[in-house]
């Protein structure tokens, strides 16, 4: 047995990087510390896809990798309008090869931002992001706002770590020193432990927000008795909360950047870190979904220019969500071919949006079955990242950290696949053009 | 690996003092040498050659460059070319995608780049971006000025082991050289704050003054190559020059080994100012040029503007803040624990403005009133005065003077007054123009004794051929030759033919590894390890840069002086 130290957690954006475990014959036998539940469960490894599977007559019949890489290969090279989807469950050596299939393709590459922070990203494009790492937040705030999140149950460890509960330079005696604002529409885990909870009407986020700015910028006056649920009197407490803080950090998820007004909520809760930027200082981050939907954002955009929804159909990349997302190329039956790794989409897109990624062929590369296997026609198992492949991700702070491989796989990475695939696709081009 | 022979150039080598001469130029693996056997014939034809360029400041790689990418699509959208049988796609004006850096440098002959400013914490996102970047040798220098490590060293007085925590960080980062933005100010930042050279800086009780010092002594206790590389505070504040001057001063007893500057200030454009406000803010590019004059131990360079619309980045977090409250224009900020900072934000210099006509004329008088070219850098700070591609702008401006009264023209006539560029006459030749963008920028790094920006026998086969004869006047056509290469040759390999990139190679990265007594490493880490127990959100072992972020790795060892 080996106690292993220092193990990055590949599961949620939080990347916790302090977690202890004990390997004994190639397999993590016990979570020792460090790791929230999900981590753990991850970290001990569950189901796995076995064997990689071409479907024939409706079934998924057991290949050799070679046979799968070579009808993946044929199915991309074909294809006139291929999708690239994922991306944010895997590393960013894995994702800078994605960008290169999909040049190679003259591909669509996208990825799971574009079904939850990509508001987020429409937001910054608009008006940028006052931010900090995480650290900053554990030893300088003293006021933090969770809107729309729920880390207690989403992010486990996001509150021992690096905000409300952690401890650090100036922090010294945790929450006891601290303020907790939790702004949502239902009770959860995070608002029982709120020292104010403002909980909202559905869809009223934006309202709330530009109350709260108001107050801000000095204009309570024009704020009525009640906004969006929450009466004047707690928005006006509230507002005294940020402005007496030392440090404030606001944090905010799918709650606010998914309903109403979606990326319009976040540049409104972006100019409200900026009101209250102008008593104290304030930041603002969102808490980003997997490990590393913040890289492929990165690896896409310094090879690219562009963080998601990029078309390559031209030779260069053109950038326009709405009409290059996933689901929007997949609602009008545009796409023609997938490949998807690491991510389900069909659990997670729109009912339009699967029936017509069923229709087409789909590629899925990934360590576990989910939902997209179910119909998917070329099917690849993968090392897991974090466990049996290391990686550079990106922590939801942007933060790069490098993914530990604590044990061998039988199963090769998601990079090596992607070249292989890729390797092939350009042999079948040359053979097209000779 | 095959021979190559450059002949019937005519050769501008500064470090080696050669002026104008024809001289064939041989490679053989790579390197400059003294005969070829049977080589590849480049004929140059009487055009102007020259060393691969070595840009000494640039911002090309990491996260506040791709913030900037991210949050300017617009930018992106300006710069758009499609993939060709040699290079990837590409896109961006002021901040390009890594391909397009490394395409776009090449092609004006450029075949090495500084990344100015890499946070520690996340240097691992610079080296990624950098190998993700073709042809350009790199290197980036990591912020070590407001690390809390660094200020309760300075507080302490402990030289010693703050060179110590240095060496640790180059080691940790793959770093080159150390960094300094905004000495306490940018800590001061996390509230909100900032400060100037004198002011303290509370709970750690040190004054920006103290740290700058501090890290100049450290430096050259490790004999790094390079000296410190200063982002001096209160930049861009009208009547700032004085307190450039006394930045200067804090370092002028500083000995160091080595045969450079014991510092280096960077952009000193946005740095020479003088006036109380914007109304009557005026050039003060003659005061610190007089000083640069008279004084050996400080070199610079210019930051020169470039008009048009440009992203602002740099690890002066307060900066940024006071620049988007005068624009209104979009900002983003992220600081970074226990080091640094960042802020971002769009910018356009017009001509029309005065203020920015000012600054337009500042930079390209210091370069003019500075007499010894070996003190001076041509950069842009891209992409804070403008992006790097207008490089060639500043080269046609330094050669012309009727370039420059031309453009001055179009200018606000506030240049005629509160300006001193209209009024010099300096025209740069050739050779001057080899110094501030090869042998001056290589020397000053310390990189030309590792083959850079030269072309004696054993240096690194990196050559720009531009277009043009020696006796060119035109500046029109000057800008052009120097915009697109007739060749680029880097390591042996030519990358660039008649303005097209015909190769891809990978560039190498450099890093500087200090050793310095186990004992006082270890007495640093008793402090570090505590930093990392109880403040960073990362731990000590995860932090350090792996190996595999380097692949192509050029390590220099130094040795700390007792
Ligand atoms: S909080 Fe997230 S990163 Fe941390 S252990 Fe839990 S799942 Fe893993
Ligand atoms: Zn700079």
């Amino acid at each position: 047995m080996v106690e292993v130290t220092d193990v990055v957690c590949s599961l949620c954006g939080c990347v916790c990087d302090d977690i202890t475990v004990e390997v004994e014959d190639n397999k993590v036998t016990k979570v020792k510390r460090g790791a929230c539940s999900v981590g753990k469960s991850k970290l001990m490894g569950h189901n796995r896809i076995k064997s990689p599977a071409i479907r024939v007559n409706g079934e998924l019949k057991d290949c050799s990798y070679d046979e799968a890489i070579k009808k993946a290969a044929e199915i991309l090279a074909a294809s006139r309008r291929p999708l690239l989807y994922g991306w944010s469950s895997t590393v960013c050596e894995a994702d800078k090869v994605g960008v290169e299939l999909a040049e190679e393709l003259g591909a669509v590459i996208d990825n799971t931002a574009s079904v939850c922070h990509g508001p987020s990203v429409l937001a910054i494009q608009d008006v940028g992001l006052p931010s900090c790492t995480l650290g900053e937040v554990k030893n300088r705030a003293d006021v933090i706002i969770y809107w729309g999140a729920n880390p207690a149950e989403a992010h486990a460890n996001h509150m021992k770590r690096y905000s409300y509960v952690s401890k650090g330079f100036w922090t010294e005696e945790g929450k006891k020193a601290k303020k907790l604002v939790v702004v949502d529409v239902r009770a959860t885990k995070t608002t029982k432990m709120a020292d104010v909870f403002l909980q909202i009407e559905q869809g009223k986020d934006y309202l709330v927000l530009s109350a709260l700015r108001a107050i801000l910028y000095g204009h309570a006056d024009v704020v009525p008795d009640e906004v969006g649920g929450v009466s004047k009197k707690d928005l006006l407490e509230t507002a005294e909360m940020m402005k007496g803080a030392k440090f404030g950090a606001t944090f905010f998820g799918m709650g606010v950047t998914h309903t109403g007004a979606r990326q319009n909520n976040i540049v409104n809760a972006i100019q409200m870190t900026r009101a209250a930027h102008t008593h104290t200082k304030f930041t603002i981050t969102p808490m980003r979904g997997h490990y590393n939907v913040a890289g492929i954002n990165q690896v896409c955009t310094w090879e690219t220019g562009f963080p998601f929804a990029v078309d390559l159909t031209r030779g260069y990349a053109w950038y326009n969500p709405g009409e290059l997302s996933a689901t929007d190329l997949l609602i009008r039956q545009e796409c023609d071919a997938a490949l998807v790794i690491a991510s389900d989409p069909g659990a997670h897109f729109p009912g339009e949006s699967i029936k017509h990624l069923a229709k087409v062929p789909v590629i899925q590369i990934d360590p576990f079955p989910n939902p997209t296997t179910e119909f998917a026609d070329v099917v690849f198992p993968a090392a897991v990242s974090g466990v049996e492949a290391e990686g550079n991700v990106y922590r939801m702070d942007n933060i790069p950290i490098r993914l530990r491989k604590l044990i061998d796989s039988e199963y090769p990475e998601d990079e090596e696949i992607l070249k292989r695939i890729l390797d092939e696709v350009r042999a079948i081009k040359e053979k097209e053009s000779n | 690996m095959a021979e190559v022979l450059i002949k019937n150039g005519v050769v501008y080598d500064p470090l080696n003092g050669v002026k104008g001469e024809k001289k064939d130029i041989c490679i053989r693996d790579g390197k400059v040498v003294a005969e070829v056997k049977n080589p590849k014939v480049i004929d140059a034809e009487g055009r102007v050659v020259m060393p691969g360029g070595v840009d000494i400041h640039s911002h090309i790689a990491g996260g506040k460059v791709n913030s900037g990418r991210l949050f300017r699509p617009e930018d992106g959208r300006k710069g758009l070319e499609a993939k060709t049988k040699v290079c990837r796609m590409q896109s961006g004006y002021s901040v390009p995608n890594t391909f397009a850096i490394g395409y776009r440098y090449a092609k004006m002959g450029y075949t090495f780049v500084m990344e100015a400013a890499m946070p520690p914490l996340a240097a691992r996102h610079t080296h990624e971006e950098m190998v993700d970047t073709p042809i350009l040798d790199n290197a980036a220098l990591p912020l070590l000025d407001n690390n809390w490590m660094t200020m309760e060293y300075v507080n302490g007085g402990d030289i010693d082991l703050l060179a110590a925590y240095v060496a640790w960080i180059m080691k940790a980062t793959k770093g080159f050289g150390v960094k300094i933005v905004n000495p306490g100010g940018t800590e001061m930042w996390g509230w909100g704050k900032n400060c100037s050279l004198n002011d303290t800086v509370p709970t750690f009780n040190v004054t920006p003054a103290e740290i700058i010092k501090g890290l100049g002594e450290a430096n050259e206790k490790l004999e790094m190559p390079h000296s410190i590389h200063v982002h001096t505070n209160m930049l861009g504040h009208p009547g700032n020059f004085e307190i450039t001057k006394e930045t200067y001063d804090l370092v002028k007893g500083v000995n160091t080994v080595k045969d450079r500057q014991v510092m280096h200030t960077t952009h000193t454009q946005f740095h020479s100012y003088g006036g109380t406000n914007w109304g009557d803010f005026e050039s003060k590019a003659d005061e610190i040029a007089g000083y640069i004059n008279q004084n050996d131990h400080a070199t610079i360079d210019i930051g020169s503007v470039i008009l048009g619309d440009t992203t602002t980045m740099t690890a002066d977090g307060p900066m940024e803040y006071n620049l988007y409250q005068i624009t209104g224009r979009k900002w983003t900020n992220h600081d970074v624990e226990l080091e640094t900072g960042s802020g971002i934000t769009p910018f356009l210099y017009s001509g029309k403005s005065p203020v920015n006509t000012i600054q337009w004329a500042i930079g390209v008088e210091l370069a003019l009133l500075v007499e010894d070219p070996w003190k001076i850098a041509l950069t842009t700070d891209h992409p804070n005065a403008g992006p790097f591609i207008g490089y060639p702008i500043l080269i046609s401006m330094l050669m012309s003077k009727k370039r420059r009264d031309e453009s001055s023209a179009d200018m606000h006539k506030v240049i005629y007054d509160k300006a001193l560029l209209p009024s010099i006459d300096r025209e740069y030749s050739l050779y001057e123009i080899a110094i501030i963008t090869r042998g001056m920028t290589a020397k000053a790094l310390g990189l030309h004794e590792h083959g850079k920006g030269h072309l004696g026998v054993g240096a690194d086969g990196d050559v720009a051929i531009y277009d043009m004869s020696p006796e060119e006047t035109d500046a029109g056509k000057i800008q052009k030759a120097f915009l697109n290469t007739k060749y680029t040759i880097k390591g042996g390999q030519i990358v660039v033919k008649d303005g097209e990139v015909v190769a891809t190679p990978d560039g190498k990265t450099y890093f500087v590894t200090p050793e310095c007594d186990d004992k006082l490493t270890d007495e640093m880490m008793v402090k570090l390890k505590d930093k990392f127990d109880r403040y960073y959100s990362v731990t000590l072992n995860n932090y350090p840069v792996q190996d595999a972020y380097v692949p192509n790795p050029y390590e220099i060892k130094t040795q700390m002086r007792g």
